[in-house]
This record gives structure tokens, sequence and C-alpha cells, in this order.
């Protein structure tokens, strides 16, 4: 089969892209864009709140505005899905920049869905006491006072909270929303600086142990910041290679079917090694938001150190956005390259699924448990990754959605479980957790069920989904290696249900927090999808098969 | 559409689970009446199927199919034939008995420190969820057997699991010679070992079902079959083999065949006696069950080709089986080897390829399971009244508490095959179905039955002979409750020993198709053949 023949089996070709006559005004498909363009209004709205709204009034506002953001948000992308611009009506939008096909929208509405389940764990504010009369949510009372300061104190005595988290959430949101969509490696840079800058901001604003979530803040940053610069060097090379930043041209220069974009670069254009060198460095800027082995380093520190409602979001959303946009890039810019990057992720993938298992199982501290096991996850979706059929797009989609719900539910569960120094994380604290709570121990144990894989729960659902399509790919081992550290990883998953159940509880023991309705709707979301998918998934199936096709 | 009779078999005991679970604190007693009263019920319900169950009529009957998850090309598909007809009802049957014998097994410590209960008052309702574990393992070992549906089958297989593992590891003999801490530490230590040999062999064959999916496109077990048996679909040999062995290992596991089988005297022996029945007479049968239907319809070739070395591990677990129970100090741990040894003779009888062995095989299910359950129980009643799974503080039982004894007596004659009972007829055609293909390893089995002899009798000896010690001289023989339980299981001993036609009737002709699928024929007899 050509190359340019295995690449339409899972891209179409755009319709009525009409030629520019004029250079003049850009034309901008309001329509099309309305996600994204509505959670960017609503952050701005958000920064303006904080700026004239009363501060007691703020928390109410800004939870008001990014409620009906993101509502109206998914709203928007269900009807452009309706109006089959998922299947039929797929489109490249915003002069070549964004892409309106079915997996962008697939992913725009699980990145929506769950931050608006994110928010609500935001926004919970009945967990910690309260201070000097004040109720206050997981988040410093004043970011910019150093802590154990003076200042601190004082902002605390005020009882201010950090409002400014809402917007915050909005701007990452809306980068997320584009970086699966992007269709040129600019925009798909800048979507990547726009949800990740937000992000390191968030991860350094934990009320208790100040000093670890700036810690994990700095980590990130600056590993982040080395991931950008590397994807930000191979756009350049690419673009030295291809002439252009368009992802279809790209393609078809990488096919061979157009020659010459670009007289400017005819010294370095079709240079083999930098295209080479050039998509190595955009991939791994993608995979280590993945959080995928050797790239994962951050990942456990920065979940540990983060407020958890944040670390929850976190796992969920990135990984949802940044292995959209590794489809995306792999499907449509470099199928034509795919010999060369295969045996890459092969090796990825399997040191992945082994080293996030493996580590997992030494782990102490609950929020980094789940980050090694977040790892492992990574591992299994690139299986699907790999296997470059229509199946394998649905079947990372699918099993994105399904992961997401089910870790903002299980995070939302680690912020239930308490002490005197805040959240009780360490492992040690949780023995008999399900003779004390047995409720919120059974919800727990259904989250590491599914995390596990255990048949009835989306996690089965999902795994069986990558794995079938991984062996109809021709990835036969990679199955085997992915059922091996799945048993490996059913060991830790094991372990913490054990821990709950069946030991003794210790006499000066956590408390389990009763929190608002807030945080009772996230994990009752949570374990709704995790149990719907498990059970029934064949609708959502049916929506990431439809979904599955590219536009190019 | 008619009456989904099927799934209401496995829809009942879930049915019960639900509401056993929701039974509020202070009612335990509401709860353990209920979950008797479901599994009375699903009895009712499995005895209707028998009945309509026609042992001559189609392969399989009472089927149900529905689309589920398209996708994956799972269709719910359900039917029995004859072998799981058999199987369904000894499930059904053997559950009251199992709620019955753990009436008190689950009833909270008196003695639980005063913060907890205070703290967790209204909340945590052992009981309840004892029973309603029971009655969800029922529910999910029923539809495994019914199960047309490769993915179907591996769903309820993998998820059987879950509550298995906290009935062993949360649930305990009251107890225990070294004090409840160790107890504790021991039982999750065995329920975490029984759970992580289950799921390594359950993931294992997951990828052996994808790998089917890959080859074959659906799961259905009946049109695949069909289509190995007329041609339509080919299988490369080594692509079999290896599916083949990513089955059989998960039932190996499950089964338990030697060298798989170091979790069960674990869970057997920390679990409370009901429990450690329910594993060994019910949820370890899915495995040799399963070896029967998914093994050697989707694989015949593969099966032949690993019949040699199946026999030899069966041989070893039968032989090593029996050798271990000689030797255990811990009554449960025994019977826990000794069961390792007659799953030993079941495998033999699957793979012996015979019909008296497949006959023999299935009808040992049926007949370990009651025999099992009958000694198990008895046992759970002595260690109960004395508080110690050692064999050496028991002696001169029978003095004291004869009615106990004597029961206890007939459940280890079942175990070791006296004529008369129930198991001899199973395996006698066991080893008849063996020796006619495989003369050397029937006679190496012989020895399992010797080996039983010794070890039942010495632990009769052991514990119910001799002088009374001390500590039993005040012990009480059975109450009517426990009467009541064992009393039934042993009629059923002694009626199918004496008379096994109506099992053997349902069974024969399913294990015929199942023969036919592997194309072997029983071989001729050496007279005719001579002639």
């Amino acid at each position: 089969m050509s190359a340019s023949a295995v690449h339409s089996l899972w891209t179409t070709a755009a319709t009525a892209a009409e030629p520019i006559s004029k250079i003049d005004s850009p034309k901008i498909e309001y329509g099309q864009l309305s996600p994204t363009l509505i959670v960017v209004g609503a952050a701005i709205i958000g920064v303006l709140v904080e700026a004239f709204v009363p501060r007691k009034h703020r928390y109410y506002a800004q939870l008001f505005v990014s409620v009906v953001a993101l509502t109206a948000a998914f709203a928007a992308v269900v009807a452009l899905a309706q109006g089959g611009y998922g299947t039929t009506k797929a489109r490249i939008a915003a002069m070549g920049a964004i892409a309106v096909d079915g997996p962008a929208l697939f992913l725009q509405g699980t990145i929506l869905l769950a931050a608006l389940v994110g928010l609500f764990t935001f926004a919970e504010r009945r967990l910690d006491p309260e201070v000097h009369g004040n109720r206050v949510d997981s988040f410093a009372a004043q970011a910019a006072s150093v802590p154990g300061s003076d200042s601190e104190q004082a902002a605390v005595k005020a009882g201010f909270t950090t409002t400014e988290v809402f917007p915050l959430l909005l701007f990452a949101v809306a980068g997320m929303l584009v970086f699966p969509s992007a269709n040129d490696l600019l925009t798909l840079f800048i979507a990547l600086e726009v949800f990740s800058l937000p992000l390191y901001l968030l991860c350094a604003l934990a009320r208790r142990k100040r000093l670890m979530s700036q810690e994990a803040a700095v980590k990130y940053f600056l590993l982040g910041a080395f991931a950008s610069a590397f994807t930000l060097f191979g756009i350049a090379l690419l673009y030295g290679y291809a002439g252009s930043v368009s992802y279809g041209t790209i393609a078809q220069v990488v096919d061979g079917t157009v020659q010459n974009v670009n007289p400017a670069l005819a010294d370095t254009m079709g240079n083999d090694a930098l295209l080479l060198v050039g998509a190595a460095m955009i991939v791994m800027g993608l995979l280590f938001k993945v959080g995928a082995v050797p790239f994962h380093m951050w990942t456990p520190d920065v979940y540990q150190g983060a407020p958890t409602p944040v670390t929850g979001f976190m796992a969920a959303a990135t990984k949802v956005a940044a292995f959209g946009a590794l489809l995306r890039l792999l499907y449509v810019v470099l199928p034509g390259l795919r010999w060369d990057w295969r045996p890459v992720m092969w090796g990825v993938a399997i040191v992945t699924m082994l080293g996030g298992a493996i580590v997992a199982i030494t782990q102490t501290d609950i929020k980094r448990l789940l980050a090694y096991s977040s790892i492992a996850h990574a591992g299994f979706i690139l299986a699907g990754v790999i296997a470059t059929t229509p199946d394998g797009v649905s079947s990372v989609l699918f099993y994105l959605a399904a992961y997401s719900f089910v870790t903002i539910g299980a995070f939302a569960v680690v912020t239930l479980v308490r002490d005197a120094g805040g959240e009780a994380t360490h492992l040690s604290k949780w023995a008999g957790l399900g003779r004390r709570s047995p409720l919120v121990a059974a919800v727990f144990a259904v989250f590491l069920l599914a995390f596990a894989g255990i048949p009835l729960t989306s996690g089965f659902a999902g795994k069986f989904a990558v794995f079938k399509a991984a062996a109809e790919g021709g990835a036969a081992p990679l199955v085997v290696v992915g059922v091996i550290s799945s048993a490996i990883a059913a060991f830790f998953y094991i372990r913490v249900i054990v821990l709950m159940f069946f030991s003794e509880p210790r006499p000066e023991g956590p408390t389990v927090a009763v929190p608002s309705p807030l945080t009772m709707t996230a994990i009752a979301v949570g374990v709704a999808v995790t149990l719907v998918l498990g059970v029934a998934p064949q609708y959502f199936l049916d929506l990431a098969n439809q979904a599955g096709v590219f536009v190019r | 559409m008619s009456f989904p009779l099927l799934t209401a078999t496995a829809a009942l005991p879930a049915i019960g689970a639900v509401l056993t679970a929701a039974v509020p604190a202070a009612r335990r007693n509401a709860a353990k009446s209920l979950a008797l009263v479901f599994s009375l019920a699903t009895l009712a319900l499995a005895i209707v199927v028998l009945v309509r169950f026609d042992p001559d009529g189609g392969r399989y009957q009472l089927t149900e199919s529905h689309s589920w998850i398209a996708d994956f090309g799972v269709r719910y598909e359900l039917g029995v034939d004859g072998i799981g007809v058999a199987l369904v009802v000894l499930t059904a049957l053997l559950i009251p008995f199992i709620i019955l014998a753990g009436w008190h097994d689950a009833d909270p410590l008196e003695t639980g420190d005063a913060s907890l209960s205070s703290y967790a008052a209204g909340r945590w309702r052992p009981t309840q969820g004892f029973f309603a574990l029971i009655l969800a393992v029922e529910a999910m070992v029923i539809i495994s057997f019914e199960a047309t549906d490769v993915f179907v089958f591996y769903i309820f297989f993998e998820a059987m699991l879950i509550p298995m593992y906290f009935l062993i590891g949360g649930f305990g003999d009251r107890a225990h010679e070294h004090g409840e801490e160790a107890a504790s530490t021991q039982r999750s230590y065995a329920a975490v070992k029984f759970l992580l040999y289950n799921l390594v062999g359950g993931l294992i064959m997951l990828a052996a079902v994808i790998g089917l999916y890959v080859v074959a496109g659906n799961f259905s077990l009946t049109e695949i079959a069909e289509a190995r048996a007329n041609g339509t679909l080919d299988m490369a040999t080594n692509t079999e083999r290896w599916l083949f062995l990513g089955f059989f290992f998960a039932f190996a596991v499950k089964a338990p065949l030697w060298p798989l089988h170091t979790w069960l005297p674990n869970a057997m022996g920390e679990s409370t006696t009901p429990v450690a029945v329910l594993i060994t007479a019910v949820v370890d049968k899915v495995g040799t069950f399963a070896m029967l239907r998914f093994c050697l319809q989707l694989f015949p070739e593969a099966s032949k080709w690993a019949t040699p070395a199946i026999l030899v591990l069966a041989v070893i677990s039968i032989i090593y089986g029996a050798l271990l129970a000689v030797g255990q100090r811990d009554i449960k741990r025994l019977v826990a080897y000794a069961s390792i040894s007659h799953f030993g003779f079941i495998i033999l009888g699957i793979f012996a390829m015979t019909s008296q062995g497949q006959s023999g095989a299935t009808l040992y299910m049926v007949n370990h399971g009651i025999s099992t359950a009958a000694l198990m129980l008895v046992a759970g009643f002595l260690i109960s009244r004395r508080g110690s799974r050692l064999i050496a503080d028991y002696g001169g039982v029978q003095k004291v508490a004869p009615v106990l004894a004597g029961t206890f007596l007939i459940g280890g004659l079942a175990t070791l095959s006296l004529p008369g009972l129930a198991p001899f007829v199973s395996e006698f055609l066991v080893l008849v179905g063996t020796f006619e293909r495989y003369p050397a390893i029937g006679i190496v089995a012989t020895f399992g039955i010797v080996l039983a002899a010794l070890y039942t009798l010495v632990l009769y000896q052991r514990t119910m002979t001799g002088p009374v010690k001390p500590e039993v001289s005040a012990m009480p023989d059975l109450r009517a409750r426990e009467l009541l339980v064992v009393a039934p299981l042993i009629v059923l001993l002694i009626f199918l020993g004496v008379y096994p036609k109506p099992v053997t009737d349902i069974v024969d002709p399913a294990v015929k198709q199942t023969l036919s699928d592997v194309h072997k024929k029983d071989p001729q007899p050496e007279v005719e053949a001579a002639k």
C-alpha cells in the first residue's frame, strides 16, 4: 500500500478549502471555533471579575462564570458534532490553523466535561476547617505572600482566598481545547504554552504544605520549559525541512507528493536529518506532557506537591489534550514516517507500561502512587496510538474519556481523607478506612479496580479497546507486555484495597471530611461514568468510532 | 420472547446480593434470612432449568442472545449443555447450605473496641456484606457456566475474583491459635495471594481472548466452534497453541493444577469454612468446566497437542496433593490438598479424551462439590467448637459427639471414594477412561486412591478415636441447624453413589458432542480389535 493510501485510512481530505484571493482580512469561522472562544472569553471576564467585583462576592461570581462558560462550550461542541462537523463536514478553520473534526470535537468534549467536574473540586470549601469565620478552599490565601511570613498570616486572618484559580483554570482549558485541534505547528506551540503556564501557577497555590507545592511548581516549570524548548526547536527544524508549518503541507512533503514549497528554503528542504531530528524533538515535547517514560520524571513530584484538585484536573485533562495532539501529529503529519516512529514508540510504550507499574509498587504516598499509575496508563494508551488503524484512534479516544473521569474521581476522594496537617496522603494513614467510612473506601475501591482494569469497570473496556486495536495493528507483543504490566499494576492497587479494608484502623488515624455537594457531584459523576462505560460502553464506543477520522 | 430463564438464574442471586447488602445494620438476622430465601429461590429456578432441559435435544438449550458491545463483537449469549446444567444445579444446591453453615460466621465481634464501634455505628455491616458477597459470587459463577460468548464468560470469570477476595480477606475463623492480629495478617496474605494468582492467570487469558478476536472476528463459542469444525476458520498451528496456552493457564490456576496450586491451601486455610467450601466446591469448578467447554471446543488440535503434558501435570497433582495431605497438621489445609488431588483426577478425565473419562470428570465435579462440602462443613463445625484447626488438638471426639463424628466419617469416606458413595462412580469412570488410552498414567493415578484412604482415615483416627482429650470432653454434638446442613448432603452422596444415572443421562450427550469436536473416538475394545 502506498503511503498516501494508508494515510487515507484515517484521514479525509478537507472539503471546500476556498482559495484566498486577498491577503488583507483573515476569515475566521466563529461558529466552528465557538467552544474555545467561549472559554477564552469567560477567562477574560474572570480577570475582570478579579479587578472589579468586591472580594466577598468574587467566589460566587467566578464559580458562576466558569460553570456557565464550560457548560456553554460543551453545548457548542455537541451542537457542532450534531451539525456533522465531526464527520461529513469536518474542515480546517481559521486559515488552516485549527482542525474541526471528529477527534478534535470528541477530545474537546471530554476536556470540557473533565474541567467541569474538576472545577467542582476546585470550588470545594467545606473540607478545611473555617479560618477566622471564613470558609476556605484548597488554595493559598494569597499566592504572593512568602510561606510563613507575616503577610501570609495577615492574608489568612483577613480570610482571603485565591479566586484567581478560576480564570487560570479557564485559560488552561482554552489552551487544552486548541492543543488537540491545532493544525499547524505554531498553533500547537502556542496552545501548549497557553495551557502550561496557568498549570505551573496552579501547582504552586496549595494552602497547606506550601513549600512542597512551590517546589513542585518550580520543577514542573523548569522541566516544562525544557520540553517546550525542545518542541520549539523541533518545529523550527521541521519548518526548515518542509518549508511550512501547516500539518497538511508537511505531510505532503514527507510523502513526496509536493516539493519545493518555499523557494527561500531550497538549501534545507528535503533534508531527512532535519525531518527526523525535528519530528523526534516535537514528539519528545508531547511525550513529556503525556508523562511517558523516559520523560516522566516530573510526574510524581508535581502530582504530589500540587493542590489535589489541580492534580486531578491536570492528570485527566492534560493527558487528554496531549494525547490528542500526539495522535494528530503522528497520524496527520507523520504517517509517511511511521516506519521510523513506530519502533521508537514501541520502545517508549514498553518502558512506560513496565516502568510505571514497577516503580509504583514501592510508593508509600497515595498521590505519588496515582502518579506512577498514570504513567503506566500513558503506556497503555500509547499501545493504542501505535496501532495506526482507525480503530487505534477510536480506542485511544475512548480510553482517554474513561480514564479522565476515574482520575478526577480518585483525586477527589483523596481530598476527603484528612488529618491535622491537611490531606493525609501517606498510605499508612489509610489503614482501616473501610471500617471507619465504608462508603468512601468502597468508592475509592471502585476507582482502583477501574485503574486495575477489572471487568465491568470503564478501565477494562478501555484497556480491552486499546489492546484489541494494538493486536489488530500487528503489535501483539505490546499486548503481552501490557497484560504483564497490568498484572504488576494490579498488585499495588490491591495493596491499597487491602490496607483500607483488612487492616485495623489506627487510633490516631485520619478523619473523613464531609464534603459539599460540589465534591460529591464530582465523585458521583466519576463512579457513574466508571460503571456505565464498564457495563454498557457501546454508545460511547460508537461515538468514538464516528469521531475516529482526522481531517487533513 | 420467552422468559429468559438462564438470565434469571443469575439475576436472582445478584438482586439478592444488592438487597442483602442494603439491610440496615441492626437487622442483620433479616439479612441472613433474606440471603437464604434468595439462594433457595435460585435453587428452585435451577431445578426448573433442569426440568426444561432435554438431554437428547440440541446442544445448547434455553439460549438467549442479545447485542451487547457490538464494537468488540460481543453478544450477550447464554445457553446450557448437559455439563452446564449439572454445574448450575450443583452451584444453586450448595449455596443454601453454605449460607446456613455460615449463619454465625460473620456476626460482629462483641469485644470490638468501643471507639471504633461508636464511630462506625450503623455503617460497618460485616454480616450483610458476608451474605451479599456469597450471593454475588453465586450469580457470577452461574453466569460463567451459562455463557456461550467467550467475552461474557471472561468478564464474569474475572469479576468473580473481587467478591471472593473480600470473602477470603475480610472474614476468618473466630478463634485462631496465634491470636486475632496474626490471623488478620495471614488472612490478607491469603487473599492477596489468591487474587494475584488468579488475576495473572486472567490477564494472560485476556491476551489470548484478544488474540482469538483478531483471528476469529467474534466471540461466539458456537460460531467459532462451527467455523473450526467445517474448516472455514483456519488457525495457524502456532497461533492455536499460544491461544490454547493462554486460556489453559487461567483455568489451570483456577482449577488448580500443580504447580499453580499454591494459593489454594492458604485461601482455604485462612477463610471461614463456608467460604472454603465456596472456593473449592463451587468457584474452582469454573476452571475445570472452562477447560471442557472452551479449551477443547475452540482449540481442538492444540488440546490434543498439549494432552501428554497436561496428563503428566494432572498425575503429579493427584500424587503430590495426596502426599501433602498426608503430611498436614491443619484440618482445613488437609482438605485443601486433598482437593488438589481430586482436581488432578478431574483434569485427567477431561484430557484422557474418552467418553468415560469426560463423563467421569463431569460427574466428579458434581460429586466432589457435594462430598467436599459435607466433609469441610462438618470439619468447620468441629473447628468452631474447639477453636483450633490443628489435628493434634483433637482426640476421642466420637465418644462425646457421635453424630458429628459419624457425619465426618461419611464425608471422609466419600472423599476417599468408598464404593457406594457418589465419588466412587466418578473416580472409577475417570480411571477406566484414562486406562483405555493411557494405561501407564492410569496405574500411577490409582495410587492417589490409596493415599486418599491414608490421609482420610488417619485424620479420622487422630481426631475422633482414642482417649477423649480434656479440651473436647464438653463438646456439644451437632445442633439442629448443623444437621440440616449435613443430612441432605449425605443423603445425596448415598443416592448418587447407588444411582448415578440421573446425572450421567444429562451429561453424556454433551460429552459425546465435546469429544466429536476434538475428533476423538473411544478406542475399540481390545477383544474386538483382535478379531
